[in-house]
């Protein structure tokens, strides 16, 4: 009888084992997703066979759903947090960062604005309602449109880690949820001011901070205050020559570098 | 000429045939037909109120951590919501503020618009083309929120900001004004079912007595009416309450109540906005989730009271209809 039942949970095992090799769950950042897309097309290409679905719901989403076994490969625009390693500790998950791609959050103006430069400072006080007119910096007597990615975007988090310091945003700050939709918005608005990624600068005026202008270089370099590297995180080391490893190392290749910066993103080994 | 008559003529007797009193077996089925299909029915009925039950379970679920740790007047009163802040805050007083700024700066927008709508449909514009505009007015149900969105921040905004000189285009009055044509439909429709409904004699009195047209229409007919058009005002306020997608796009999302109060051309918030921007960031367990599912028990609570308002006066339109 035994072996009755264990031949029919083998029976019912078999095809579901080499289908799963075959597939990579991706979830997480909304900012990492285009290069996921991208290698994801890339690899299906080559092998189609190999089923590869991207979702993008947000770096803590991503995290969660690594934690809890949902995907092979979280996205995340930011590192994992102390807590978030805990609990996947916790549940056997031993996350294992590759940095695929370096990614510089742009102050960007309305193009008609004078002002071509701020400090990291003047960012701040503007974000935490301490400067509210143009004047205050060098600009025209004109209110400032302080416009912000949505608290649950990477983008946010890399600004509010790197720019505000745990001082608070103002009050009236406006939020969008998405870099398109913040461009559009200082394309359209006069006193605007947002930070968007470096795919996202057509139309906009981009400001230096601290004296350095974002470029592929001072990005790829970190000298950029706002530069910040993309992750892909794994449940441990994957295994050699397994799908999943190839996909976590494909930026290393010259075709995964090209895809990185076709996506508006600075290859890693651009210094 | 008659296939059909013989056959009817035959049936009849055909029957007398057959025993009158039921075999155990076709008893037994007969049986279990009646109380399965009932049962069936019944189960099917009583999914949809389940769901209603379990959605409701779930959320008070789910923010009694919040509720457990933090005092209700505290939530309600305080404004600032601070989420993510080392010491978190959560105050919802803004965020409650910016959902009825929105809804009810898109009824004072709608509601003219919608009850006259409806009267001219009823009343004044011929029956051929109200069956056109009628359904033209309800394919506006239709259009996804989000393409309102769009319209609202890549139309509107722009226009707000050149013509009207505000600073910002995505602002209180520009969320109402999308959220008013969205609740048209909503008050059009139901405002003239009721309408219509009341019947040519009320009317017709109305004209005996010398009265003209436009006092038979504010004077007998809406008032007559007023139970059907407080319902469907209801109901579009409910619609612009829960709407997140378009007020997420159009609104600014600024946490903070408009000062002056009555300045729409600033910034603000929603409760539904809030829960669809955060939810996503917000950790599993974290104190942040359990307060947004509070801001959902919040919303439920709004909404419900809504309907229940609705419903009382939906009843009390058909109840005078009867009598009439």
């Amino acid at each position: 009888m035994r072996t009755v039942i264990l031949s029919v949970i083998a029976v019912c095992l078999l095809p579901g084992a080499p289908a799963q090799a075959e597939a990579l769950r991706i979830d997480g950042s909304t900012t990492v997703g285009p290069i996921a897309d991208a290698f994801a097309e890339y690899f299906k290409s080559i092998d189609p066979k190999l089923e590869i679905t991207v979702k993008k719901t947000g770096s803590g989403d991503g995290a969660a759903a690594l934690i809890d076994g949902r995907c092979d490969i979280a996205t995340m625009s930011r590192f994992m947090k102390d807590d978030e390693f805990a609990k996947a500790v916790g549940n056997k998950v031993m996350p294992v960062a590759w940095t695929v791609a370096m990614d510089g959050v742009c102050v960007v103006v309305h193009p008609s604005n004078p002002v071509s430069k701020l400090t990291s400072a003047q960012v701040r006080d503007i974000y935490s309602g301490k400067i509210t007119n143009w004047s205050q910096v060098g600009g025209p007597s004109m209110p400032i449109v302080v416009i912000s990615r949505d608290t649950s975007s990477g983008t946010y988090e890399t600004f509010e880690t790197l720019i505000m310091k745990k001082q608070p945003m103002a009050a009236g700050v406006e939020y969008v949820n998405a870099n398109p939709q913040a461009q559009t918005r200082v394309k359209t608005t006069q006193g605007a001011i947002a930070y968007v990624g470096l795919g996202f600068l057509e139309g906009v005026k981009v400001l230096s901070i601290d004296g350095i202008k974002p470029s592929r270089q001072t990005v790829a370099n970190g000298t950029y205050p706002l530069s910040r590297p993309l992750f892909l995180f794994t449940n441990g080391f994957p295994k050699l020559g397994s799908p999943l490893y190839r996909f976590v190392t494909f930026y290393l290749s010259e075709k995964g570098q090209e895809l990185v910066e076709a996506k508006g993103f600075v290859p890693l080994t651009n210094y | 000429m008659n296939n059909a008559n013989g056959a009817a003529t035959l049936a009849p007797v055909a029957d007398t045939r057959r025993p009158l009193a039921l075999t155990p077996t076709e008893n037994l089925k007969g049986y279990l037909g009646t109380h399965l299909g009932r049962g069936l029915l019944f189960f099917i009925t009583f999914s949809s109120v389940l769901a209603v039950l379990l959605i409701l379970v779930f959320v008070v679920a789910r923010s009694v951590a919040f509720f457990s740790t933090s005092s209700v007047i505290e939530f309600i009163v305080a404004r600032d919501w601070r989420p993510t802040a080392d010491e978190p805050v959560f105050g919802a007083l803004a965020i409650i503020a910016g959902s009825l700024y929105v809804s009810l700066a898109a009824l004072v927008f709608a509601v003219p618009l919608g009850i006259t709508a409806a009267v001219f449909l009823s009343d004044i514009v011929s029956w051929r083309i109200r069956n056109i505009v009628k359904p033209l007015v309800e394919i506006l149900a239709a259009i996804p929120s989000v393409a309102y969105g769009f319209f609202a921040v890549l139309v509107l905004a722009p226009w707000m900001q050149q013509h009207l000189g505000f600073s910002t285009g995505t602002n209180a009055l520009n969320a109402a004004l999308i959220l008013a044509v969205m609740a048209l439909p909503t008050i059009v429709s139901v405002a003239e079912d009721s309408i219509s409904a009341l019947g040519r004699e009320l009317r017709e009195a109305s004209y005996s007595c010398g009265a003209t047209r436009f006092e038979t229409m504010t004077k007998v007919v809406i008032p007559a009416a007023h139970s059907g058009i407080i319902a469907a005002v209801v109901l579009g306020m409910m619609r612009a309450i829960g709407e997140t997608m378009v007020v997420w796009m159009a609104s600014g999302n600024a946490t903070q109540i408009p000062h002056p109060w009555w300045d729409l051309s600033q910034s603000i918030r929603t409760m539904t906005a809030t829960i669809a921007g955060e939810m996503g960031e917000a950790p599993e367990a974290s104190l942040h989730r359990s307060a947004l599912f509070a801001v959902g028990v919040l919303l439920l609570v709004m909404t419900l009271g809504l309907n229940v308002v609705s419903e009382y006066f939906l009843s009390r339109a058909k109840k005078a209809l009867g009598k009439a």
